[in-house]
C-alpha cells in the first residue's frame, strides 16, 4: 500500500479566551496514493481545521501527521510553506485569484515561490490547457465566468504536481450544472493523473461521486459510518 | 522568488490603486523637495557671503579697539567705535596706525589705513541722502582693493592738504545725481559744508560688510578736523592692514597684536584691541550659514518625516486590506521572507520615486529662487550638491524601508489560516 497521508491521534485544540476547544479530538486515518476522498460533516465538526492540517496551514496540537513521507508536527513556518508549495494544491470555494494577475500570472504564482524561473510560463500554459483554458490565459479574473476562474484555481493548484489536491467546497459558489464541470474536471484530472483528491464539503451529491468518504462529528470519526464512508 | 519579480510585482500592485500611490509619493516629494531646496539655498547664501569676503582681499587685516569677547561677530560695517567701553581700553591711534607701518618691527605688514567713520547727510541741488562717510588716508585705496570708474580717489596730497573733496560709492551717487558717471567736478554738501567730487568708485555690491556702494570718502585730515569729532585728535576707528601675502596673515597679525600690546601696555591675555582677518570673518559667517542652512533642512526633514509616516499609513492600509491575498500567497507556499520582500519593495519603490521626482522638483525650487534673487538684483544663485541629491535619496529610500518594516513583518507573520478567513 502507498500511502500519501498518515494522520494519527490527531488533536487541535484552539485557546478562545480563557477556554480551550478541541476542534480535533484524536483522528486517526491514512490516504492511499491517488484515492478520491471526501471530508463530510455538519458545521462544526471539525471539518475545516481538518483540511487546515491536512492542508498544512496550521500544525496539530498533537499526534502525527506524515505527508508523502513527511513528518509535518515538527515544522518550522518557512518548512511547511515549502511543503504546502511542494505537495499541496488548493482549491477554494471563492477561487481566490489575485485580480491583478492574468489567468497565467495566477497559475505561475506557485512556481515562482517554488523560485522556478526557467520554463515557468510553459508549464503554467500546460496547466491551464489541461483545464480547456487555452484561448483564456491572457484574460484576469474579473473578465472571466465563476466556472472558468475555478479552473484557473485547478490549474493553480495541479500546476506544481502535489501530492494531494485539497478542494475546499469547489462547487459550493457555481450553480449546478458549472459545478457539475468543475467536479468531472477534478474526477477526469485524478484519473488521468492519479492525483490524490480530498474534497472538502457538505454536498452528498458530491461525496457520492468520491470513492471515500471521512465522517467527522465533533472532532472524531462519525462512529455511525464505517472506514469507507458506509452507514452502519 | 527573485527581487526582480518583486519589483515588477510592486510596480503592479502600485499601479493598480493609482490615486492611493500617487498621493503617498507626494507627501515624499513635498519632503524631499523641501530638503533641496532649503539646503540649495543654504549653500547659495554662503557661497554668496563667502565670495563677497573673499572680495575684500585675501590678505587684509581689521583692527578694532576692545577686546575680541566683546567684539562680537565683527566690525559690521564699521560702526562707531568703543564696542567695548569698559574705561581701560585706549582707542586706537594714529601713532598706532603709524607704529604698525614700521617695517622693521611689522616685516609682513605691506601697507596701513587707518579710517574714521561716521554718518552724514549729503545733498545735492534739493536731492539728500545720508550716507556713510569715512575719513581715509590714501594708503586705503590699495589696502581695500578701491577702483573707480571715473576720476580719482583720494591721494596723498589731498590728505596733507586737508582739502575738501570726496570720492562717492555709485549708490550715493545715483542718489544725488541720479546717475553715477559725469559727476567728477560737481560740488555737493556734506553736512552743509562744500565738497568737490573727485571720483566715483566702482559698484562692490551689497556686501556682508553693509552696503559699501551708499558710501562717501574723504581725506582723514579733513575728516577728523571737521566732520567725524573724537576725544582725541588722534584717534582712528579701524585700522586697516595688508599683510605681505595670503600666507603671512597670521604672522602680520600677531606682529600687529605685539606692538599694539606694548605701546598700550596691556597685560597679556587682556588685549584692549582686535585683529581680525579675513579668514576669522569667513569663519564666522560659515558658521553663521551653516546653522541657518542646518536649520532649514531640519525643518524640511521634518516634512519628510511626515511623508514617511504617510507611507507607514498606507502600507498598514493596504496590508489590511490584502490579508486575503497574503493568506493566498502563503498557502501556495510564500516563505515569511518572500511577503516582507513583497511589502518592503512596495514602501522602498514609494519612497524612491517620490525621491527622485522630489530632487527634480526641489532642484525646480531652488532654479526659480535663484532667478527671482536675480531678477531683484541680488547677486545670489542656490546651490544643488551632489551631497544634498545623494543625503536626500538615501534618506527618502531609509524612510521607505523603515516605515515599511513594521507594516510588512506584520503581513509575514499572519498565520495563512487567519488571513484566508479574513473577510
Amino acid at each position: 500500500m502507498d500511502l500519501v497521508i498518515e494522520a494519527r491521534d490527531l488533536v487541535k485544540t484552539y485557546k478562545m479566551g480563557e477556554f480551550d476547544v478541541q476542534a480535533l479530538r484524536g483522528v486517526s486515518f491514512n490516504i492511499e496514493r491517488g484515492e478520491i476522498l471526501s471530508i463530510m460533516g455538519p458545521s462544526g465538526s471539525g471539518k475545516s481545521t481538518m483540511m487546515n492540517t491536512l492542508g498544512c496551514l496550521d500544525r496539530p496540537t498533537s499526534g502525527e501527521y506524515i505527508l508523502d513521507g513527511e513528518s509535518v508536527g515538527e515544522m518550522t513556518d518557512d518548512q511547511l510553506a515549502s511543503v504546502r508549495n511542494r505537495k499541496v494544491g488548493f482549491v477554494f470555494q471563492s477561487f481566490n485569484l489575485l485580480s491583478r494577475l492574468t489567468a497565467l500570472g495566477n497559475v505561475e504564482l506557485p512556481l515562482r515561490y517554488a523560485g522556478m524561473t526557467e520554463g515557468r510560463r510553459e508549464r503554467a500554459q500546460a496547466a491551464l490547457e489541461a483545464v480547456g483554458l487555452k484561448d483564456r490565459m491572457t484574460h484576469r479574473p474579473y473578465e472571466l465566468s465563476g466556472g472558468q476562474q475555478q479552473r484557473v484555481a485547478v490549474a493553480r493548484a495541479l500546476v506544481n504536481n502535489p501530492a494531494i489536491v485539497m478542494a475546499d467546497e469547489p462547487t459550493g459558489n457555481l450553480d449546478s450544472k458549472v459545478g457539475k464541470e468543475i467536479m468531472n474536471l477534478l474526477l477526469n484530472l485524478n484519473k488521468d493523473r492519479g492525483t490524490t483528491l480530498i474534497i472538502v464539503t457538505h454536498d452528498p451529491l458530491i461525496a457520492e461521486q468520491t470513492q471515500r468518504v471521512i465522517r467527522l462529528r465533533d472532532g472524531e470519526l462519525d462512529p455511525n459510518y464505517d472506514k469507507g464512508g458506509k452507514k452502519l | 522568488m527573485s527581487f526582480a519579480q518583486a519589483l515588477l510585482e510592486a510596480l503592479e500592485s502600485l499601479n493598480g490603486n493609482k490615486m492611493r500611490s500617487g498621493l503617498t509619493v507626494l507627501g515624499i516629494v513635498i519632503g524631499v523637495a523641501a530638503v533641496i531646496a532649503m539646503l540649495a539655498v543654504g549653500n547659495g547664501a554662503q557661497a554668496s557671503i563667502t565670495g563677497s569676503i573673499s572680495s575684500i582681499g585675501t590678505n587684509l587685516l581689521f583692527v578694532f579697539r576692545g577686546a575680541q569677547d566683546s567684539a562680537g561677530g565683527g566690525p559690521g560695517g564699521g560702526g562707531p567705535p568703543g564696542r567695548s567701553n569698559s574705561s581701560n581700553t585706549r582707542p586706537l591711534t594714529m601713532a598706532d596706525a603709524a607704529a604698525i607701518g614700521d617695517p622693521f618691527a611689522a616685516p609682513h605688514v605691506a601697507a596701513v589705513a587707518p579710517i574714521i567713520q561716521g554718518n552724514a547727510t549729503l545733498t545735492y541741488g534739493g536731492e539728500k541722502t545720508s550716507a556713510q562717510i569715512s575719513g581715509v588716508t590714501a594708503e586705503y585705496k590699495s589696502v581695500r582693493n578701491i577702483e573707480v570708474s571715473e576720476g580719482d580717489f583720494i591721494n596723498a596730497e589731498q590728505a596733507l592738504g586737508r582739502m575738501s573733496v570726496v570720492a562717492l560709492g555709485p549708490g550715493a551717487a545715483d542718489t544725488l545725481f541720479g546717475r553715477h558717471d559725469g559727476v567728477v567736478g560737481e560740488t555737493i554738501r556734506i553736512e552743509g559744508q562744500p565738497f568737490r567730487v573727485i571720483g566715483v568708485l566702482v559698484s562692490k555690491g551689497g556686501g556682508s560688510m553693509g552696503s559699501e556702494d551708499n558710501a562717501a570718502y574723504i581725506p582723514f585730515t579733513t575728516a577728523q578736523a571737521r566732520l567725524i569729532k573724537r576725544g582725541s585728535l588722534d584717534q582712528v576707528d579701524v585700522i586697516f592692514a595688508q599683510a605681505t601675502t595670503a600666507e603671512t596673515v597670521k604672522q602680520a597679525s600677531d606682529e600687529i597684536a605685539n606692538i599694539l600690546r606694548q605701546r598700550h601696555r596691556t597685560p597679556i591675555g587682556q588685549d584692549d584691541f582686535t585683529v581680525f582677518s579675513q579668514e576669522d570673518f569667513l569663519k564666522t559667517f560659515q558658521t553663521i550659514t551653516g546653522v541657518l542652512t542646518i536649520f532649514l533642512g531640519g525643518i524640511a526633514g521634518i516634512s519628510l518625516l511626515v511623508g514617511g509616516i504617510g507611507i507607514m499609513n498606507i502600507m498598514l492600509v493596504s496590508v489590511t486590506e490584502r490579508t486575503r491575498e497574503i493568506g493566498l500567497r502563503k498557502a501556495l507556499g510564500a516563505r515569511k521572507k518572500d511577503i516582507l520582500l513583497q511589502f518592503l519593495t512596495e514602501s522602498s519603490l514609494l519612497s524612491l520615486i517620490g525621491g527622485i521626482i522630489g530632487i527634480i522638483f526641489g532642484w525646480l525650487i531652488a532654479f526659480t529662487v535663484g532667478k527671482v534673487a536675480t531678477a531683484m538684483g541680488t547677486n545670489f544663485t542656490p546651490i544643488v550638491g551632489t551631497d544634498a541629491i545623494i543625503l536626500s535619496t538615501s534618506f527618502s529610500a531609509a524612510i521607505g524601508l523603515f516605515f515599511g518594516i513594521y507594516p510588512a513583518s506584520r503581513a509575514a507573520s499572519l498565520e495563512p489560516v487567519e488571513a484566508l478567513r479574513y473577510e
